[in-house]
């Protein structure tokens, strides 16, 4: 800024205030250019996803890549379902999301309220225990669990992937229902016990409305989690016709190669991908103002 | 909290203490499910897989048990493998943690800043992680081919000739970094440090604006103070994440080339399901769990230092 002279007269205050306002205004400008920039490099391998799956097969294997096909088809969309089993891939996808995001959120609700509003010794204890178990890597106990599963004669089926969901063990939407209840005055619940109120009547009726962004944000996190399981179905499903589709993806690795006499299969690959990836972003659609305020309102403090 | 300090009278007691009585049965029946959970999905396992790990197990015949024989072989380096996956998992954890904080504190940082298309800029953002890991893979591992993936085809053009990636016994560790950054700052992370960012007090920057602050010292000394705890929270799962890393390996480099990203978790799983070294494997997961929780206690040790807990916020969130 330049040096003042002794008497500051109105005229170098104001070319001060605009001299100001024209830094804030490029700051801005800054600002906004590298924002887009990041958010183009984030988007951008999504868009070629988008792009390829349009491709013909001679158009995948041109060199120099093409990035818009020059005959847009969505025939690959169709032909991903005659090359690998891609329905049943799907259906077997919803089952299992759509049953183990039911048994989080129910069990977790439970759960999380019992902590945060009933007293019985051992609550601290126990609640700590909940925490420690959030930094638990699942792998320390994968091998009994899978022994147990084998025991029960559940391997290549989905009760291993959706039962244990239903014990609530996800400690991490305890802990986020948990936080989101704390933040709700008890005065709700006592005016309801006084009306003679079981806890059943005062957690559906009085304070299920009140949680909603919590129980949205945690279906909806538990449901992302679920469906892009990896390690989970690898490890527990084998025949074809159970297989998810995070796991029948690789169908198309299998299928061929970068060698010169392998049939391209990227076109078709970046079709299967888009379909698997379309419920996740619609969801976020559809739900991003419930699950960003969940997340912030639950006050997630460490 | 347990009860109250003075009471009035026996009857009074009584019926309070029944009253009690019946919170603390309602109090375990709702939390009935996590405990049944933690006792036959993780108490009993971990039991159960440190039995397991003094004994040799193929899953053909009944364990045998033969005392320290596992872990002598892991820490003797009977196992060329171990000692190397752990090197790797590290290298890859002091590169994914630090950057993957800052670049998901960074995103938020400039979301916050109220610019318009704010929804658009955080859901572009956020797609990486709606990417089921396994497509987001195999769709790097074709924009990263070295001969002829649009990455390097783009890099050429500019003059630059691009690295084999992948491929690359140097690059493939990086280039697992690079791909899993992509896929996982951008989300829940970065809501959890905008949530953060939005808890601080716009007193405290109007202050140090009088103080004559300026971006960075209000950075520094007011936004990283008070966002500590969910710094905390971030870096904490961001390292416990860093040591799992499994998918991106397994499904575009099988652990290669020559071992390059042969992570901790992939030679548990190909010693658990590829070899039934069941065992073993099992005193691998063992030594996996007491690294990690030595590491998260290293940390909460550290935080005292650093992590700053306001107390305005902890009337009735306080644990």
């Amino acid at each position: 800024m330049a040096s003042q002279p002794l008497g500051v007269s109105a005229e170098t205050t104001r070319r001060q205030a605009s001299q100001m306002r024209r830094d804030r205004l490029l700051l801005r400008i800054v600002l906004y250019i590298v924002v887009t920039a990041v958010a183009l490099m984030f988007f951008a391998p999504f868009f070629w996803t988008i792009t390829s799956s349009l491709k013909r097969i001679d158009e995948v294997i041109t060199f120099p890549p093409l990035i818009f096909p020059q005959y847009p088809t969505p025939e690959n969309y169709l032909t991903v379902f005659d090359k690998v089993p891609f329905a049943l891939f799907y259906r077997n996808t919803v089952v299992i999301t759509v049953f183990s995001t039911i048994g989080t959120v129910v069990s977790t609700t439970l759960v999380a309220y019992g902590f945060a509003r009933k007293r019985f010794p051992g609550r601290q204890l126990l609640f700590i225990l909940v925490l420690s178990t959030m930094m638990l890597p699942g792998e320390v106990t994968l091998i009994p669990q899978f022994l147990l599963f084998r025991e029960l004669g559940w391997l290549d089926t989905f009760l291993p992937l959706i039962v244990p969901e239903f014990f609530a063990v996800a400690a991490f939407y305890i802990f986020l229902m948990r936080q989101f209840l704390m933040t709700i005055p008890r005065d709700f619940d006592e005016a309801a016990m006084l009306d003679g109120a079981n806890m059943f009547h005062i957690l559906f009726l009085v304070l299920l409305p009140l949680i909603q962004p919590a129980i949205i944000t945690v279906a909806i996190l538990s449901f992302l989690n679920h469906w892009q399981d990896f390690f989970g179905p690898l490890i527990y499903l084998n025949s074809t016709e159970n297989l998810t589709l995070s796991i029948g993806l690789r169908y198309f690795q299998a299928m061929g190669g970068y060698a010169e006499t392998a049939e391209p299969r990227e076109h078709l690959l970046m079709a299967a991908s888009i379909m698997a990836t379309l419920p996740c972003v619609a969801l976020f659609f559809v739900a991003q103002r419930h699950f960003v305020q969940g997340i912030v309102m639950s006050g997630i403090k460490g | 909290m347990q009860a109250p300090a003075s009471l009035p009278s026996p009857v009074a007691r009584r019926r309070w203490s029944r009253r009690a009585t019946g919170e603390a049965l309602e109090g375990y029946l709702l939390i009935s499910p996590w405990v049944l959970g933690f006792l036959i999905f993780t108490l009993g396992p971990m039991i159960a897989s440190l039995i397991f790990s003094f004994t040799h197990y193929s899953m053909l015949s009944p364990p045998r048990f033969t005392g320290l024989d596992n872990y002598v072989r892991a820490f003797s380096g009977t196992d060329r493998l171990f000692y190397g996956s752990l090197l790797r998992t590290s290298q890859f954890a002091l590169f994914f943690v630090p950057l993957g904080v800052a670049i998901s504190l960074g995103l938020a940082v400039m979301l916050n800043r109220h610019l318009k298309g704010t929804t658009l800029y955080r859901t572009l953002f956020f797609i990486p992680t709606l990417t089921p890991a396994a497509a987001a893979t195999l769709l790097w591992v074709w924009l990263l081919n070295p001969e002829v993936g649009p990455v390097n085809y783009a890099l050429e053009s500019i003059g630059v000739p691009g690295p084999r990636w992948l491929a690359s016994q140097e690059w493939a560790l990086h280039t697992v970094v690079i791909i899993s950054i992509w896929g996982s700052v951008g989300g829940a992370r970065m809501i959890i440090f905008l949530a953060g960012l939005q808890g601080v007090p716009q007193e405290l920057y109007e202050s140090a604006n009088i103080d004559g602050a300026n971006a960075w010292h209000r950075f520094r000394h007011v936004t990283l103070p008070m966002i500590s705890p969910v710094l905390f929270f971030n870096l904490v799962l961001g390292a416990i994440a860093a040591f799992r890393i499994f998918t991106v390996a397994f499904m575009a480099t099988g652990g290669g080339p020559a071992y390059a990203t042969w992570f901790y978790m992939l030679h548990l799983y190909t010693t658990a399901f590829r070899s039934l070294q069941m065992g073993y494997a099992s005193a691998l997961a063992w030594i996996f769990f007491v690294i990690v929780l030595g590491f998260t206690i290293i940390q909460f040790r550290l935080s005292r230092r650093w992590v700053y807990y306001s107390g305005e916020t902890s009337g009735r969130e306080g644990q």
